[in-house]
């Protein structure tokens, strides 16, 4: 029977969705025992959050001033030494789950399957290659530990109302002292956070310039929505990196996607793929994009944004 | 000496729409433009920048791959490395294995630095920088976009979805490289004829003694589910009909 820890995302004493989604992957493999461990120099509050997700048995908190901040190499002998007793492991294909769990399964010396869409059984997956152009199905040895990260875009968070037993959990790995934290600078918005936000709004190069940019936050706020951008527009300066949306940039699945001045490129359709509503406005009908809106309009943006604004009331 | 060396993998082209075979058994590649990893085209100017800055001696190009992939170490070469490793594969050499090759070459050459991209466009892993570190136990700076070195240190910032972060790893390391780290350089003609003369050195996989042997069986290659055909509307007024009909405003 699976038995699956699953590695805890979180930041600032809160825990990030992404624990859940993970949470919701496990619970598709039937009969999966599923614990979460909290990595963290006093993990009670992340923990306690942890143990409401329904579906969870265990939460496990593994204490250390170390782990002060989330440094792949500080982490993962911990990860991998918690790791002995199960067999999965499942981290978000985040950036935190993309750097930490490679090194946690080099440790285990076995491989990685990244960005679980599906758990066909507890060793059968299916996943996305070349940039989602081809999704294939995955068998994994049974008799090897099998680590992963899941494709979060592809999973709803698992509902709230579990009551799991806390446990604290004794480590003993010897942490290295070659990698420390330096900074973070997180441009503090306000708004809605990309990854999560059930309706967002992205511009692209077409935009020409932060200022004009501006426009494309003015219709976000209107909407509640998330603000994204092209690799383009984040590459001229219009955007924060952040708010990359594709292949290399953030994989997201809102309710509604609005894209505005963005082509198309396969890169960027790979990001918005498991939107439920596509919005495209190009003054192109023969852009890639509109192949993938779900309702397209056609004509410059610079007078169509500000216009949808005001219609929105 | 202090010696850099990149990981320069084979990929099919990111212009290329890439189609599944209809048998489900893998995708088209026959006659599709291959070319350099772009995150690894991103690593080795990188390299280059850091050894005419003084940091480094000497840039090594690596690859693992079939014999064709001379052809992306040679642009290699032409772009400024010094001399190319290949390691020749003839079948499925899965991330794990990946590091567990660079690990053999790292034992032989010694590098300061080993730069490779944050994934493969083709298999989208973005593994194989991490569990390299691991196996070397030494720091990892993932997902670079700057990288500033000073006595035997370097201070990186990494793109992470909350925004930037810094880190501080002490060298030797492994760096992967984001997008926006740096442009790559066009290579120039002389160049390419001056690469020709370049050490390109082949090594059978099978010599290294690494167990390289796949732990992951892909059983079926599908084409991703197609959105339903949509609408076009003609005006403002239209659309945000439209958006009301499904509810969305
Ligand atoms: C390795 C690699 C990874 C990549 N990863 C990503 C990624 O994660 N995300 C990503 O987005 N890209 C990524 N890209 C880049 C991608 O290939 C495209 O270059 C990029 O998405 C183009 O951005 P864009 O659509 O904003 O710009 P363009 O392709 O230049 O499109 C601009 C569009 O705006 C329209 N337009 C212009 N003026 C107006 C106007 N006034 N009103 C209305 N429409 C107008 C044009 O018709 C055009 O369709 C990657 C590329 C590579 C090689
Ligand atoms: C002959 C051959 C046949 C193959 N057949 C298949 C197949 O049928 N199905 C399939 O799914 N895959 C196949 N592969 C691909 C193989 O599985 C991938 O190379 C491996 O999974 C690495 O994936 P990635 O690039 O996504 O790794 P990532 O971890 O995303 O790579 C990150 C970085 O590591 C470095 N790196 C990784 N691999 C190499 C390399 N080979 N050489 C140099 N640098 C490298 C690069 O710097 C790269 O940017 C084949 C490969 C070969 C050589």
């Amino acid at each position: 029977m699976a038995k699956i820890l699953i590695v805890a995302e979180h930041a600032g004493g809160k825990l990030n969705p992404s624990t859940a989604k993970c949470v919701s992957c496990a619970s598709t493999i039937s009969g999966a025992e599923i614990h979460v461990a909290v990595f963290a120099t006093d993990g009670a509050a992340v923990a306690a959050e942890a143990a409401k997700i329904q579906g969870v048995k265990t939460v496990l908190t593994v204490n250390n001033a170390a782990n002060a901040e989330p440094l792949a190499a500080v982490l993962a002998p911990q990860v991998a030494a918690v790791a002995a007793n199960y067999t999965h492991v499942f981290g978000p294909s985040t950036t935190f789950g993309k750097d930490l769990m490679p090194r946690v399964a080099a440790l285990l010396g076995v491989g990685q399957l990244s960005d679980i869409m599906a758990a066909e059984g507890a060793y059968k997956f299916r996943r996305p290659v070349y940039a989602g152009n081809a999704i294939i199905t995955v068998e994994a040895p049974q008799d090897k530990k099998l680590v992963a990260t899941v494709r979060t875009a592809s999973f709803q968070a698992a509902a709230q109302g579990g009551s799991a037993g806390v446990e604290a959990a004794n480590v003993s790995a010897s942490l290295p002292s070659h990698t420390r934290f330096v900074s973070r600078s997180a441009a503090a918005t306000g708004r809605p956070d990309l990854q999560t936000a059930p309706r967002v709004v992205s511009g692209g190069r077409a935009l020409g310039s932060s200022d004009n940019f501006k426009i494309i936050f003015s219709l976000a706020d209107k909407l509640g929505a998330a603000v994204g951008a092209s690799r383009a527009a984040v590459d001229a300066g219009y955007a924060a990196n952040d708010l990359q949306v594709g292949q290399t940039g953030k994989i997201i699945a809102p309710e509604l996607y609005v894209a505005v001045g963005i082509s198309g490129a396969i890169q960027h359709l790979t990001g918005i793929k498991d939107a439920r509503t596509i919005v495209a406005i190009n003054k192109d009908a023969e852009a890639p994009i509109f192949e993938v809106a779900d309702i397209g309009l056609v004509g410059d943006l610079f007078t169509l944004v500000p216009e949808l604004e005001k219609a929105l009331g | 000496m202090s010696k850099i060396l990149v990981g320069l993998k084979r990929v099919v082209d990111y212009n290329v729409r890439v189609r599944v075979k209809p048998d489900g058994t893998g995708v088209v590649t026959d006659g599709v433009k291959m070319s350099i990893n772009p995150f690894d085209e991103i690593a080795l100017e990188e390299a280059l920048r850091i050894k005419e800055k003084g940091g480094a001696t000497e840039v090594i190009v690596v690859s693992i791959g079939p014999a064709d992939t001379q052809q992306q170490l040679r642009t290699g070469l032409a772009m400024g490395a010094d001399r190319a490793i290949l390691v020749q594969a003839d079948s499925v050499v899965e991330p794990l294995a990946a590091a567990k090759v660079f690990l053999k070459l790292i034992e032989k050459e010694s590098p300061q630095i080993v730069l490779l991209g944050k994934q493969g466009i083709d298999d989208d892993n973005n593994q194989t920088g991490q569990m390299l570190a691991a196996l070397w136990d030494r720091p990892q700076a993932t997902f670079a976009s700057k990288v500033e070195l000073e006595g035997g240190k370097a201070k990186v910032t990494r793109e992470v979805d909350a925004g930037l972060e810094t880190i501080e790893v002490d060298l030797p390391a492994v760096l992967t490289t984001d997008l926006r780290l740096n442009e790559p350089r066009y290579v120039k003609l002389p160049d390419i004829m001056k690469a020709k003369k370049k050490p390109l050195e082949t090594v059978a996989i099978a010599s290294l003694g690494v167990d390289t042997a796949p732990q992951f069986k892909t059983t079926k290659y599908e084409p991703p589910a197609a959105r339903s055909k949509g609408v076009m509307v003609k005006d403002v007024g239209e659309l945000v009909a439209a958006l009301k009909q499904k509810g969305l405003v």
